[in-house]
């Protein structure tokens, strides 16, 4: 790892002015991705800004959404009783995540501001159509979601929380890469006032993805027969060495498939 | 440089050291606890589990200066004195090991899953133990030493 300085801020605001006065920070928040990375040396700052003790851990019910802090880590999510009444969706797929001790650093809001394209998180936020907000401002998931670890955020931005609107049902599957945990594909199906929505995650060459088609021919007849004939298209989708984009065409529409026997409310 | 402070096995330590330390090389390098083993050193193997105010990590993931003002246990921590802690006598009883080198972290993992469920079964055990891997791939007598721990930490 490069030389680097460390700076455990005390609250979001003391984050905020430190990021505003550094030439060249990063925001540390479970850093389950990011020491990694700086540990490769493919990443590198003069200066870690630890979110770890700013709050920001706070689930809550809106009334009309599940608020999660951008700090609650996967394994708060996972054993979280309000997610698992509201969204029993989001506390599973938390609970899929890497591996126990991943999950006991690894935070919602490092996981979407890094937007790894086999992130699990993102095909949640896209299917359910989630809100992030961010020291300043709410940014909708699909405006979010740029591209391949890319999203909207701004250079001097932290994700604070992240709203989920109930859904009526609701499941996501991975296929997991069995080494990594990573998902090779994953698929979140949520049928939302009636609409359906299927979000893919770990296929698609620019990140995740909604399936328009898939969407159209489920809002038709809720099945996994109703996707049978659905086009995927291969050449947006990822090949590398873990899966082809035929592989993870395939792999798509059996997760999807999976997805919509698995909806629960 | 950062003046670093913590709790380690129950023994305050205090050195200055450089930001980017990783907490595994301030254990075994700076406090000579080597018993907390460097596998991968990619976060995948789990040689590094340690304890953080009761909370298993990978130390090769978290820097030292995360830790500052924390409560850190080793697998040097869990012995009360020539007493073995219930979960090692399981593994040694069991012979959950054989080249040994996983054997550090599986200890420090699979007393936290028991902690969290008591009555943990043979599957949330392999699924526990998603994180610590067995290069010797001897995992049977593994998940019966945690069994067997789990039942001695029960009447402990």
């Amino acid at each position: 790892m490069y030389a680097t300085q460390y700076h455990k801020a005390i609250s979001l605001d003391d984050a905020r002015s430190q990021l505003a006065a550094a030439d060249d920070a990063k925001l540390l928040a479970g850093g389950m991705t990011l020491i990694p990375t700086l540990k490769q040396r493919l990443a590198q700052t003069d200066l870690l800004i630890d979110l770890a003790d700013t709050g920001l851990t706070l689930i809550e019910d809106t009334g009309s959404h599940l608020k999660i802090g951008a700090m609650c880590r996967h394994y708060d999510v996972e054993t979280s009783t309000l997610v698992a009444t509201m969204i029993p969706m989001l506390g599973s797929l938390a609970g899929g995540i890497g591996d126990r001790q991943v999950r006991n650093y690894g935070t919602l809001g490092g996981s979407i501001a890094n937007n790894d394209p086999s992130a699990c998180y993102p095909a949640a936020l896209m299917a359910l159509g989630a809100n992030i907000h961010t020291s300043e401002r709410d940014i909708a998931a699909e405006d979010f979601f740029v591209g391949m670890f890319e999203t909207d955020l701004d250079e001097q931005e932290i994700v604070t929380a992240v709203s989920f609107p109930k859904p009526d049902k609701a499941a996501y599957v991975k296929f997991p890469n069995p080494a990594s945990r990573y998902a090779m594909v994953g698929v979140c199906v949520a049928v939302m006032d009636g609409d359906v929505r299927v979000a893919i995650t770990g296929a698609g060459q620019d990140g995740v993805f909604r399936h328009n088609d898939m969407e159209a021919a489920l809002s038709e007849q809720f099945s996994a027969m109703a996707i049978e004939t659905v086009a995927i298209d291969e050449e947006m989708l990822l090949s590398d060495i873990h899966a082809g984009a035929d592989y993870r065409a395939h792999l798509v529409r059996e997760m999807t498939r999976r997805a919509i026997t698995a909806c629960q409310p | 440089m950062t003046q670093l402070s913590m709790t380690v096995n129950g023994q305050p330590v205090s050195h200055d050291i450089e930001d980017n330390m990783l907490l595994v090389t301030y254990l075994r390098e700076t406090l000579a606890l080597t018993g907390t083993h460097i596998g991968c050193d990619t976060s995948q193997c789990g040689a590094c589990v340690i304890h953080i105010n009761g909370v298993s990590a990978k130390s090769c993931t978290v820097l030292a200066v995360q830790a500052e003002g924390k409560d850190v246990t080793t697998i040097e921590g869990i012995a009360s004195g020539d007493r073995l802690h219930p979960m090692q006598q399981a593994f040694h009883d069991q012979h959950g090991l054989q080249c040994g080198y996983c054997t550090p972290g599986m200890v420090m993992s699979a007393i936290e899953l028991v902690q969290a469920n008591p009555a943990l079964s043979e599957q949330d055990i392999r699924e526990g133990l998603e994180g610590n891997i067995c290069r010797c791939t001897g995992y049977h007598n593994i998940v019966k030493a945690v069994q067997t721990g789990a039942q001695a930490m029960r009447k402990a």
